[in-house]
């Protein structure tokens, strides 16, 4: 088991012919991904080649659910057509759509967002500008590369891509049950509550990692969230002490404005949570690796 | 993007929103130039993206062409909370009845878009909302809905504002909303917004922040941007397509991906308390590529900085091997001397995750005295601050003897 992304999971890529989409299709099958199409209008009707495996194209989301029963879709689309393939994900009903583009303006992302909550919420969004979703052993949606670690019983949130993968290679022996990468924008579709309640249901996650950064009060939000509802061991991380205000840090929505969205306020919260803080992402690894021992 | 009051005026006027007839000016004869178009009594006002311009003395009346001079002189040059003044606006006066408040902004926490609306204007609102709540008004706006006359009524009555204005609100409200969607804006804010003697409704201030993600589809939208308050440093970055932001420490830092050099940033302020408290000198995230020709790049700008004595490389090979970031490194190093601008300054450089071993290695093998390689973010991050601390201290030494 492991939440939202199984080996059951059936994976279509939109953007499948496009030089990200590609790439990355052939590195999730590589992975073990079930990747049973892609979209791309002009080019429906056609296969495209990997290493073998003949992945055919569709018109749309809606035409490759009903061809292929997929249940997941990873957009590679660029930030122009982003908004469009979300909300055709969306129309389509898929369970999860993982969005890695980056770059997508925020009034797209957050129309895309207002469009998918007035349908009924029937689609996870994961993302946008996200490295996507990760079950070891079982599935990989997305850009995590699938040879860190293995499955495990460590559930993992971040907003940050390359700080998922050191704190899965800082854990690799102990391996983790799937690893959600929520993404650094301002307006995601997935946030940390979502995947801590998951993680909370999932029996086969022990403890969870949860990695933020400066910027937004969604930390804080996870921490009263934690509080009430979260039994399972939670050890966090949160990037940019040091990080001067009015300053955006690579990430769109990683900015302290005045003075919220800082890091101080975000480990304050967390510990009255009962949420151990470390200070670096090793220290954040070893209290994680207390908690499992002592489990 | 934070763009100045004088160019939020422009873009109101530019979206028929009413505001006061004026200009911008960057020498005392512009502002006389404008002074006397206008004609009367006028403003003349700093262009400082930071408040408290007026206690600072920072705005002023004027009346006729020779205050107005007299006045822009005064201003021009002045030195606003750090801020420099490069340009005033200078407009006509407004002989203001009533001060109102209107925004709307992007609320993250609840991911849609927010009106906010109060008829007590002219002072911040966070303090108003402090004071006297039911005096402010917010609605959230659905983005795929917006803002169309019976919401903005609607708004309007909710927040009392008196009926001889409330025509002139809510069309207003209606065309800043089309204003802060046809501009990708993530926060239009009027305040005050005012009700003048002659019973006309003005936006008398403009605080516009476009989203940095949306330029494509704006390619007006660059020319706004003044270069000449970025850092020199953070501009040449920008014109190289770098991820980069000036900070005051001595460590250089470069990385991959914007969490981890967050991360990176953290680590070594910690490990620099020991050694003569030395800290980051940048903010660089190279990206999940981390090509030798990005890597030049990246280097060359974060040893072009004069504060900088180390500089720490900290990459986790992801879908990038580590083998590949090390030669681009080594090319790196290499570009910059055929450059011209060879590498004094010492690296250390981590390097885990994706095919680590062979990155370490052909460091190794390179045998570049400058390089460093430490196989763990602390304890690079140590050696980094490390030397960045002795060569302070040496420096120090330097400048007390004189040499």
């Amino acid at each position: 088991m492991a939440i939202w992304l199984t080996k059951d999971s059936k994976v279509i890529v939109q953007g499948v012919t496009g030089s990200e989409g590609s790439k990355h299709t052939r590195r999730m099958l590589r992975a073990g991904t079930n990747i049973v199409g892609g979209t791309n209008p002009r080019k429906a009707g056609t296969t495209v080649d990997f290493d073998g495996t003949q992945v055919p194209v569709f018109a749309g989301v809606a035409e490759a659910m009903k061809e292929t029963g997929a249940d997941v879709s990873v957009i590679f689309v660029p930030p122009a057509g982003a908004k469009a393939a979300m909300i055709e994900a969306v129309d389509a009903q898929i369970p999860l759509a993982v969005v890695i583009t980056e770059g997508i303006p925020v009034h797209d992302s957050t129309a895309a967002w207002a469009y998918n909550v007035a349908n009924g919420n029937k689609t996870r969004l994961i993302g946008p500008n996200c490295p996507g979703i990760a079950s070891p052993g079982a599935s990989n949606a997305g850009i995590i590369p699938a040879d860190i670690t293995g499955p495990g019983r460590i559930g993992l949130v971040s907003k940050s891509g390359t700080l998922t993968y050191q704190m899965m290679y800082e854990l690799r022996d102990i391996g983790f049950s799937t690893c959600v990468g929520i993404g650094g924008d301002p307006v995601i579709g997935t946030t940390h509550i979502d995947a801590l309640a998951a993680f909370q249901d999932d029996p086969e996650t022990a403890a969870v990692v949860m990695i933020g950064e400066i910027g937004g009060d969604a930390e804080e939000r996870a921490a009263d969230f934690i509080k009430a509802n979260v039994t399972k061991p939670v050890v966090g991380y949160i990037a940019g002490f040091t990080a001067p205000p009015g300053k955006t840090m690579g990430h769109a929505g990683a900015i302290i404005s005045g003075s919220s969205g800082t890091a101080d306020a975000k480990k304050v919260a967390l510990e009255a949570a009962g949420v151990k803080v470390g200070k670096t992402p090793s220290e954040t690894a070893a209290l994680m690796r207390e908690v499992i021992q002592s489990l | 993007m934070d763009l100045y009051e004088y160019q939020g005026r422009e873009l109101f006027a530019r979206h028929g929103l009413p505001v006061l007839d004026g200009g911008v000016a960057t020498t005392p004869e512009e502002a006389r130039a404008i002074a006397d178009r206008l004609g009367g009594r006028v403003v003349v006002k700093a262009q400082v993206k930071v408040g408290g311009r007026g206690k600072a003395g920072g705005v002023k009346l004027a009346d006729g062409v020779d205050e107005a001079e007299a006045r822009a002189r005064d201003i021009l040059g002045m030195d606003i909370k750090g801020h420099t003044v490069h340009k005033v606006m200078v407009t006509t006066t407004a002989d203001i009845a009533e001060e109102y408040y209107f925004s709307y902004l992007l609320d993250r926490a609840n991911r849609t878009f927010l009106c906010i609306a109060s008829v007590a204007g002219g002072m911040e609102i966070e303090q108003v909302a402090h004071e006297a709540p039911e005096k402010v008004v917010q609605e959230p706006i659905d983005a795929n809905v917006g803002v169309d006359e019976a919401k903005a009524r609607d708004i309007v009555s909710r927040a009392g504002f008196p009926a001889d204005v409330a025509d002139q609100v809510a069309a207003i409200a209606v065309k800043l909303w089309q204003t802060f969607v046809a501009e990708d804006a993530t926060l239009v804010e009027v305040n005050p917004l005012a009700k003048v003697a002659d019973g006309r409704v003005l936006l008398l201030d403009a605080k516009i922040t476009f989203d940095g993600n949306a330029g494509f589809r704006h390619p007006d939208h660059e020319a706004l941007e003044d270069t000449s308050a970025v850092d020199p440093l953070e501009q040449r970055a920008k014109e190289r397509d770098l991820n980069y932001v000036k900070l005051d420490g001595e460590v250089g830092i470069i990385g991959n991906g914007a969490g981890l050099v967050m991360s990176t940033l953290d680590v070594v302020a910690y490990a620099g308390e020991e050694f003569g408290k030395v800290r980051p000198a940048n903010f660089l995230d190279i990206g999940g590529g981390a090509s030798a020709e990005v890597m030049a790049n990246g280097l060359e700008i974060v040893l072009s900085d004069p504060a900088v004595r180390s500089v720490f490389v900290n990459v986790f090979g992801g879908i990038t091997a580590c083998d590949a970031v090390a030669n681009g490194i080594l090319q790196a190093l290499k570009l910059l001397g055929e450059r011209g601008e060879a590498v004094t300054k010492p690296l250390v450089v981590r390097l885990d995750g994706n095919n680590a071993e062979e990155g370490r290695r052909i460091l190794d093998n390179a045998g570049n005295p400058l390089v460093e390689r430490v196989d763990t973010m602390d304890g690079a991050a140590r050696r980094a601050a490390e030397l960045a601390g002795v060569s302070a201290e040496s420096s120090r030494v330097r400048d007390e003897s004189g040499v």
